[in-house]
């Protein structure tokens, strides 16, 4: 096809998704079509994928399909294999594509639809997609080294000590958050509570299958394990309208935080084949084909949006995460727009799969693409909902009040009518006893879910679709949560293997069990403290990881700038340090306002005082008044781990300065740490199959 | 006519067996003469693959 003509269509991709935005930043109506949002979505990606990716990869990494991968040049068999660059994607997507991208969107939409929709897809194509790429280019040129290493050789042992210490922190912050996402969504729901627990002895019985009975085969195992998780969601329905097993199953939140935390202990110190590796594999065909299915169902069934555009809560009064939308919005959506972490996995083992620095496009900035489609989702999902219906879901009792009454009342006042009988009968159709106050985004999600696949394949099984909404959520969750425990665990040993070198043992079971239990407990407090919060716990925890997430992706963009620079690519230094810097600055302020907003809900340490001023007046009483010397202990404690995160960042960020101008002065810095130049043409020709 | 969904199903059917981790073992004894049986070659994947960070939040 001529060049005119492929531009021209470009031209009209660019202008269809531009339209599609416009129309959806100024429509005014009561409702609007989720199809306005695909639309949008779709053109804005691909017209970025093939103009903005393609000049970075062809002008900024100077990418060469000539230059042998590691994959091609090491290719052991093992973690070295050159692989088909879909298949690549395929690994990559499913190893960055977690709860983050469903909850974080889903919490944004108390800002209305419009500022979650404009961040996902800007903050994806300009800053988390670039993110993944470049990281993703810069690790495969150093044999698939980690962000922490590259840090080190790059910006030298402070960088390299301060991505470290700071990796291990959001670790603790990402488990406890995703427990306490799983903790409310099973809270007094024993249909909920049976389908998650009954994952682990299904995921033990495919563990032991795909060990023992059939080795390795793993897709007739996980298949088992999807018919079996199937059979519970429906079981669970019988179950909990058993009157002997359903109160078996009834929680409250604090019971359920201490088996999470012994769950996430347990599974830690099981062997990986017993049950993180099923679970893993089960989890991933669920979470995939749930993805798929609700894309499916939004196409098909084209719902209508009735979130407004923008809510008052833009203000910084928000039931569901206090904080105005500058700077909230940037930390309460990562995942899905900028998530940091991703350049954990693009910096480990997708690196060493790349057989083509030609497909670093498609696997890096395609599958953040990807990603961020799925927050799209989601966020239509819970702006499908009624306002009134998402806000008496989000909120927390300390916030809406107690009783269906008076939170449906309070709800009303602020513009979102909402009756009892309403709730009381959603609650009836979703087979639960009650919806409300069910915060931290997955019961919200669920029932959006759930409502779009009725819409789409009938309206009878409203309860089941969304057990298996919440089953779906919980599964990869509870994944999360043993993975990430075992991956702390093993930097917990690489930390205190400095200090006493047994300890650093990975092999050894008893450093194993004392790191995992350490570990466990880190994340374990501030799930439980998380879990009694009268706020609902999301509103502390979820800006704390969303600060942490970001200042992680801030610090790789840092250690990706400072490589163009050294690259002798100045003058392109922007790609990257222009969302750094929007980071940054966005989270550093959001940081600040945690800390120094006189408002107790925002700010942390003025929500320590308030409530130590409660508790010297005396007007705290009952479960408020036992629990208040923790949450102030804990509000001084997220205070200070505030100010550590952002020492952190500015530590990583001054040294990128450092380095950068020394190199551009002409001054002595650390050297290139890139393998050297090795010609495709000299190597044996790969077979493009995929090992992994 | 039928050759193009039959085609499709089975580069599918491969493209399955390859992310899932399904031909894990005849890719390694393709490659090698199998120094490991299916078992030990399962866990030994298990342990390399949940030694670092694969899965996000």
């Amino acid at each position: 096809m001529p060049k005119l003509a492929q531009n021209l269509i470009w031209i009209v991709i660019g202008v269809f998704g531009a339209a599609c935005l416009g129309g959806i930043a100024l429509h005014r109506g009561e409702t609007i079509n989720a199809l306005w949002f695909i639309a949008a979505a779709f053109g804005i990606y691909a017209v970025a994928y093939r103009l903005y990716a393609g000049w970075i990869v062809t002008r900024v990494l100077v990418a060469d399909p000539s230059r042998a991968t590691p994959a091609l040049r090491i290719n052991d068999g093992r973690d070295y294999v050159p692989t088909h660059r879909w298949i690549t994607f395929g690994h990559h997507f499913a190893a960055i594509a977690g709860a983050g991208p469903l909850v974080g969107p889903t919490l944004a939409a108390q800002f209305g639809y419009l500022p979650g929709t404009l961040w996902l897809l800007t903050g994806a194509v300009i800053g988390g997609c670039v993110q993944d790429m470049v990281v993703l280019w810069a690790s495969t040129r150093r044999d698939g080294r980690t962000l922490g290493q590259m840090a080190r050789d790059e910006l030298g042992p402070v960088a390299g000590g301060a991505a470290l210490v700071g990796t291990l922190l959001i670790m603790v912050l990402i488990v406890a958050v995703l427990g306490l996402v799983v903790v409310n969504a099973m809270k007094h729901s024993p249909w909920g509570t049976f389908t998650v627990a009954m994952t682990i002895p299904i995921a033990i019985l495919v563990g032991i299958y795909m060990r023992s009975i059939r080795p390795g085969r793993v897709l007739e195992g996980s298949l088992i394990g999807l018919a079996l998780l199937l059979l519970a969601t429906v079981g669970g329905g019988w179950v909990a309208h058993d009157p002997v097993l359903g109160p078996m199953f009834n929680f409250d939140g604090p019971a359920l935080a201490l088996m999470v935390i012994g769950y996430g202990f347990f599974a830690a110190i099981m062997p990986v084949w017993l049950l993180l590796a099923p679970r893993d594999y089960i989890s991933t065909f669920i979470k995939i084909g749930a993805i798929l299915l609700l894309a499916f169902a939004v196409v098909i069934l084209r719902p209508e949006l009735h979130m407004p555009a923008l809510t008052q809560f833009t203000d910084g009064t928000g039931p569901v995460v206090a904080g105005g939308l500058y700077p909230f919005l940037f930390i309460t959506i990562a995942c899905g727009a900028v998530s940091g972490f991703h350049a954990l996995i693009s910096a480990g083992t997708t690196p060493k799969l790349i057989m083509s620095e030609k497909d670093l496009r498609l696997v890096g900035y395609g599958s953040m693409a990807m990603e961020s489609f799925v927050g799209v989702m989601a966020l239509i999902a819970a702006c499908v909902l009624d306002p009134g219906v998402y806000f008496a879901i989000n909120s927390s009792a300390g916030i809406v009040g107690a009783t269906l009454e008076t939170a449906t009342a309070t709800i009303t006042s602020w513009g979102f009518p909402v009756t009892a009988e309403h709730m009381q009968e959603l609650a009836t159709a979703m087979g639960e006893t009650t919806l409300l106050a069910r915060t931290g985004g997955a019961p919200s999600l669920a029932v959006g879910m759930a409502q779009i696949f009725a819409g789409a394949f009938g309206q009878n099984l409203l309860a089941l679709w969304y057990h298996f909404a919440i089953m779906f959520e919980a599964l990869f969750i509870l994944t999360a949560v043993d993975a990430g425990t075992r991956v702390g665990r093993f930097m917990l040993q690489d930390l205190l293997g400095n200090i006493w070198r047994p300890l650093g043992d990975t092999k050894a079971r008893g450093p194993a069990i004392v790191c995992s239990a350490l570990f466990v407990a880190s994340w374990g407090y501030f799930l439980y403290i998380g879990v009694i919060d009268p706020y609902g716990g999301i509103n502390i925890l979820w800006p704390l990881f969303g600060i942490s997430n970001q200042m992680l992706a801030a610090m790789a963009l840092a250690i990706a700038t400072t490589i163009i620079v050294k690259k002798g690519k100045a003058a392109y230094a922007w790609v990257t340090g222009l969302p750094m810097a929007f980071l940054a600055v966005t989270t550093t302020y959001a940081a600040w306002l945690k800390l120094f907003d006189p408002n107790p809900r925002i700010g942390f340490l003025a929500g320590a005082n308030a409530l130590e001023g409660k508790l010297a007046a005396g007007s705290l009483s009952g479960k408020a008044l036992e629990s208040a010397p923790q949450l102030i202990f804990n509000q001084r404690l997220d205070a200070g781990l505030t100010v550590f995160f952002i020492i952190v960042l500015w530590v990583m960020i001054i040294e990128m300065a450092r380095i950068s101008l020394r190199h551009v002065q002409g001054q002595t810095v650390p050297a290139l740490s890139e393998a050297p130049y090795v010609d495709v043409a000299s190597l044996p020709q790969p077979t493009g199959a995929g090992g992994h | 006519m039928m050759a193009g969904p039959a085609q499709f199903l089975r580069t599918a059917w491969t493209v399955l067996r390859e992310v899932s981790g399904d031909a894990a073992y005849e890719n390694y004894a393709a490659r090698d003469q199998p120094l490991l049986d299916r078992e030990a070659f399962y866990l030994s994947e298990l342990e390399r693959r949940w030694s670092g960070v694969n899965r996000c939040c």
